[in-house]
C-alpha cells in the first residue's frame, strides 16, 4: 500500500522543474496525478508518459492558473477523469526579474497574477469539491525569498509572501472540513529557472547555504508528498522551508 | 412531486442537523438554525445540485433564511 494510493492530486506548472518532480512523486506514491502547463505542452506530455511508463495513471490539463474559467476547466477535466480531487499543489510560477525602479508595471501584474492570483483561484475552484468530500490536502509552493525577501524581485517576492499568508488564512477557514493547507519555501533548487542566474550570484548565495549545496527539485517533493499524505494529520497553516538552513 | 419548501426544508434538516418543525420560513441559518458561515456555503451549494441550477456569488449573500432560499430558487425556476 502505498502512502497516496487511490488519490487524485493536480499540479499546476508540472510539465518542468519543481513541479515535474512533485508530479512523478506523487504519481510514485500511487496517486492518480493531473499535470496542469500553461505553454510546455511538449513537456507535459513527457511528463504523463513517464508515469504511464511506471504503472500510473496521469493526463495533461491546459489551463492558464490566472483565468477563474481555465482552471475551472482544469479542475473539472481532474473530477470528471478520475472521480475526485484530493491533493491539490499549487506550483505555477513565473518570473520578470528586475530591479524595483525598473520594474514595468506589466511584470509586476504577470507576476501576481500567476503566482498569487493562480492559488488563488484554484484554492476556490477545489475547496468546493473537498468540501463536499469532507477530506483535502492543498500544498502551496511559495518561496524562501518570500520570508527574507530577494533585491530583484520585488514582483516574486511579494508574490510569494503573499501565497505564505494565503496558505494561512485558507487553513483556518477550511480546516473544520479537514482540509489542510500547507506551504513549501524551497531556497536555491536547480532547475531552469535558477540555471538561468549568472555564475556571480549562484556563488554569492552558495556561500549564503549552510549544507553548501544547492537543493534538487526532489527535495522538495519529499516534503510535499509528506504534506499531502496522512503522515502530516497534525499540521496545517505551516510554511517549511526547504533551503538547506538559508533562511531561519 | 415534493413542493420548492419540502426539498428546501429536506436539505436544511440533513445539513445542519436541525429537527424539521424549526426549519420554518423565517428562521434564519445563522442564528436560528446553529449554521456557521461555511455551513451556509455549503447549504447553497447542495440547494445549487437539489435544484440543479447555479446560485451567483451576489444571490448566494442574500439567502440568509429559510424563506430566501424557497423564494429564490421560486423565482429562478417557475
Amino acid at each position: 500500500m502505498k502512502k497516496l494510493d487511490g488519490k487524485t492530486a493536480v499540479v499546476t506548472g508540472g510539465s518542468r522543474g519543481i513541479g515535474r518532480a512533485i508530479a512523478l512523486a506523487l504519481a510514485e506514491q500511487g496517486a492518480r496525478v493531473v499535470v496542469n502547463y500553461s505553454g510546455s505542452q511538449a513537456k507535459a506530455e513527457e511528463v504523463v508518459a513517464e508515469i504511464t511508463a511506471n504503472g500510473g495513471e496521469a493526463i495533461a490539463v491546459q489551463a492558464n492558473v490566472a483565468d477563474a474559467d481555465e482552471v475551472t476547466a482544469l479542475m473539472k477535466a481532474a473530477t470528471d477523469t478520475f472521480g475526485s480531487l484530493d491533493i491539490l499543489v499549487n506550483n505555477a510560477g513565473i518570473t520578470r526579474d528586475n530591479l524595483l525602479m525598473r520594474m514595468k508595471e506589466q511584470d509586476w501584474d504577470d507576476v501576481m497574477n500567476t503566482n498569487l492570483k493562480g492559488v488563488f483561484l484554484c484554492t476556490k475552484a477545489v475547496s468546493r469539491q473537498m468540501m463536499k468530500q469532507r477530506a483535502g490536502r492543498i500544498v502551496n509552493i511559495a518561496s524562501i525569498v518570500g520570508v527574507a525577501g530577494n533585491a530583484g524581485q520585488a514582483n516574486y517576492v511579494a508574490a510569494k509572501a503573499g501565497v505564505i499568508g494565503l496558505t494561512k488564512t485558507s487553513a483556518k477557514e477550511l480546516a473544520a472540513r479537514n482540509i489542510y493547507v500547507n506551504a513549501v519555501a524551497p531556497g536555491f533548487i536547480a532547475t531552469e529557472m535558477t540555471d538561468e542566474l549568472p555564475a556571480e550570484v549562484k556563488e554569492h548565495m552558495l556561500g549564503q547555504i549552510p549544507l553548501a549545496k544547492l537543493g534538487d527539485p526532489a527535495d522538495v517533493a519529499k516534503v510535499v508528498i509528506f504534506l499531502a499524505s496522512d503522515d502530516a494529520s497534525y499540521i496545517t497553516g505551516q510554511t517549511i522551508h526547504v533551503d538547506g538552513g538559508m533562511v531561519m | 412531486m415534493a413542493t420548492v419548501i419540502e426539498r428546501v426544508t429536506k436539505v436544511v434538516v440533513d445539513r445542519l442537523g436541525v429537527d424539521e418543525s424549526e426549519v420554518k420560513l423565517e428562521a434564519s441559518f445563522r442564528d436560528d438554525l446553529g449554521a456557521d458561515s461555511l455551513d451556509v456555503v455549503e447549504l447553497v451549494m447542495e440547494l445549487e445540485e437539489e435544484f440543479d441550477m447555479q446560485i451567483d456569488d451576489e444571490d448566494a449573500e442574500k439567502i440568509a433564511t429559510v424563506g430566501n432560499a424557497v423564494s429564490f430558487i421560486e423565482s429562478k425556476i417557475s
